[in-house]
């Protein structure tokens, strides 16, 4: 239990920490009527902004109103829109939540048998096949993989369309796409992961009291292997978030990737942040529950130290 | 895994393995690339910007229709793709250079720092590495664009600070199992500074894992900026790089493919070559990380 609230007491400073570092870098990188408005806009009308947007006041007051204001669900006003940022945040979340979703399904349904299977027949032509599979993998740009599945599946076989959301073969290639590379990494990563158990010493007890070689990987080499498995996912999620963004540009999918693509360009700043936030609550929430599943799946680690000795091994 | 040890690896004899095909076909594109980096502007049989209407939209050689004059075709306004490919082949793989180099020094002189002062530096630039491992550096990316608008510098830098973070990791901690080694101790002992013993004694012992760090960083950073370019928001016109080309051919997927096509393949030949290198230099350097 302790172990549970020391892990959510460091998650809320986290994101306290990520909220207050958005909030100083969006105001000391330059007064937004800058870039906003035109550049021989009378000084009256600026003003006018200036107050409009609370600029006016102290750095201090600014930040307490900002406290405020976003524990209300207020994130402003999307300059470019005039919109609320929260809401066209959050009517664009459902649809990138669905995507990296399934791309990551994807990943874990590709990699994880490939790397298993490379182990178990490590040095095999299978497993050179898998090696080869993974790297090509992730030297592919999955945008240029995109666009040789619109060519193939859209244009050339017309049995998928190539831009938009709504039904299920719209899915297909977005989630394929962004889930390729992540599988090449996962497929690397259970292969070592395995290689690495199966010479420790509870694996030739497995063998010599008779198990076979699928129980010994299902129920012996498997479940040792996953720790480490399952904290790679963790660190990569946010790769698989900057996947997305590139993906959303390729299929034209209407979720936050596109929106903060748009926001980007336009400087618009109120929409950045938004959905900065959203994104780092992700990380972190992701990063939560990764580390309270080592908890759940190794007995041993049930203390904080443990955890973040794990990540460290991982990413070596 | 990483290896913590930095033992000179000794190897029983002169035997020598023949190169793999894939790894000799990897070398002789990474010089081609090289190459063409080097040369782009020499080797571009039209200026990559010129434009000439009535050459529009011409597909490339093997194709029906094609014309001696643009081997590789032309894009909508007539510029000769095989003069843009070479200009932006030389920019995205000089920007990658630049910033692999950039994020190598800027990574290992911290990993150096941090494993030389110990206490609060060593804290704090540990605090900062896994900062930096956690957070999706695209994300950052995207914010400081936004931020700080976009313009070459800050694109360059953008580049040099990706992956900073992991020469740091293995520079700290190659760094602090090196100096327990005989050889430090004894340069030491015969009063080497520590400027001398770490540049000249700990940097070449602990060089292996930094090159093999390079050679997955930086087709990396060849990824990290064609997609940046590739959605609009990295090099930009009149500029051109590879990520730029292809969302530019993005628009003529229809009735133009190649467009699309060739920078890609371009690009996927790019960091392929560099990946089996350095899959290849990782097993020649240090082969206990089989696997």
């Amino acid at each position: 239990m302790r172990f549970v609230a020391v892990k959510l007491l460091r998650s809320a400073v986290t994101m306290w920490l990520v909220i207050t570092f958005v909030f100083v870098v969006l105001r000391i990188s330059g007064d937004p009527t800058d870039i906003l408005l035109p550049d021989d806009v009378a000084q009256e009308v600026r003003e006018f902004y200036r107050v409009k947007w609370g600029l006016d006041q102290s750095l201090w007051q600014q930040y307490l109103a900002y406290w405020k204001a976003l524990s209300t669900g207020d994130f402003g006003v999307s300059l470019r829109a005039g919109l609320p940022a929260w809401d066209m945040v959050m009517e664009r979340a459902p649809k990138t939540l669905l995507l990296g979703l399934c791309g990551l399904a994807m990943a874990l349904f590709i990699g994880i048998p490939l790397g298993v299977i490379a182990a178990q027949y490590q040095g095999s032509a299978l497993d050179r096949g898998v090696m080869s599979f993974a790297v090509f993998g992730f030297s592919m740009p999955n945008f240029f993989l995109g666009i040789i599945l619109i060519l193939v599946f859209s244009l050339h076989l017309r049995w998928l369309p190539s831009s938009g959301s709504g039904t299920l073969a719209h899915l297909v290639m977005p989630a394929f796409t962004l889930g390729t590379a992540f599988a090449a990494q996962i497929a690397r990563f259970t292969r070592s992961a395995m290689i690495d158990v199966s010479s420790r010493a509870y694996m030739r007890t497995a063998r010599s009291k008779g198990a076979g070689p699928l129980r010994r990987v299902v129920s012996h080499a498997f479940p040792n292997a996953v720790v480490p498995i399952v904290t790679i996912i963790g660190l990569k999620v946010g790769e698989l978030i900057g996947g997305a963004v590139v993906v959303e540009t390729v299929f034209a999918w209407p979720g936050l990737g596109r929106l903060v693509t748009i926001a980007v360009a336009n400087r618009d700043l109120a929409l950045v942040q938004a959905i900065l936030i959203l994104i780092a609550a992700t990380m972190i929430l992701t990063n939560l529950i990764v580390d309270l599943m080592y908890g759940w799946l190794d007995p041993r680690v049930r203390d904080a130290r443990n955890a973040a000795g794990h990540r460290r091994e991982a990413r070596a | 895994m990483t290896v913590f040890s930095a033992k000179p690896q000794v190897r029983p004899g002169p035997r020598r393995q023949r190169l793999p095909l894939s790894v000799a076909l990897a070398a002789g594109f990474a010089v081609l690339i090289l190459f063409i980096t080097v040369f782009a502007q020499v080797l571009q049989p039209y200026a990559f910007e010129e434009i000439s209407l009535l050459d529009r939209m011409k597909p490339p050689f093997p194709l029906e229709g094609y014309s001696p004059d643009h081997w590789l075709g032309t894009d909508r306004l007539g510029r000769d793709l095989l003069s843009r490919l070479l200009v932006a082949t030389q920019t995205s793989i000089a920007l990658a250079l630049l910033g692999t180099i950039i994020g190598a020094i800027l990574g290992t002189g911290l990993g150096f720092l941090a494993a030389h002062y110990g206490g609060w530096v060593d804290e704090v630039i540990s605090a900062a590495v896994d900062f930096g491992a956690a957070m999706p550096y695209f994300i950052i990316a995207l914010a400081v664009l936004a931020f700080l608008g976009n313009s070459m510098i800050v694109f360059l830098l953008l580049m040099g600070i990706y992956g900073w973070e992991r020469y740091a990791r293995i520079t700290r901690g190659l760094v602090l199992s090196a100096r327990q080694e005989g050889y430090a101790q004894a340069v030491h002992a015969l009063g080497g500074s520590p400027a001398r013993i770490y540049a000249r004694h700990v940097l070449p012992n602990i060089m292996g894992p930094l090159i093999v760090q390079v050679t997955i960083n930086f087709p990396e950073t060849i990824l990290f900026e064609t997609s940046l370019s590739f959605i609009g928001l990295g090099i930009r016109p009149p500029l051109t790089s590879l990520g730029q080309l292809l969302g530019d051919g993005r628009d003529y997927l229809i009735n133009a493919w190649w467009l699309a096509v060739i920078p890609g393949v371009v690009i996927f030949l790019t960091t392929l070559s560099i990946s089996i290198l350095g899959d290849h230099l990782r097993a020649r350097l240090d082969p206990s990380l089989q696997g």
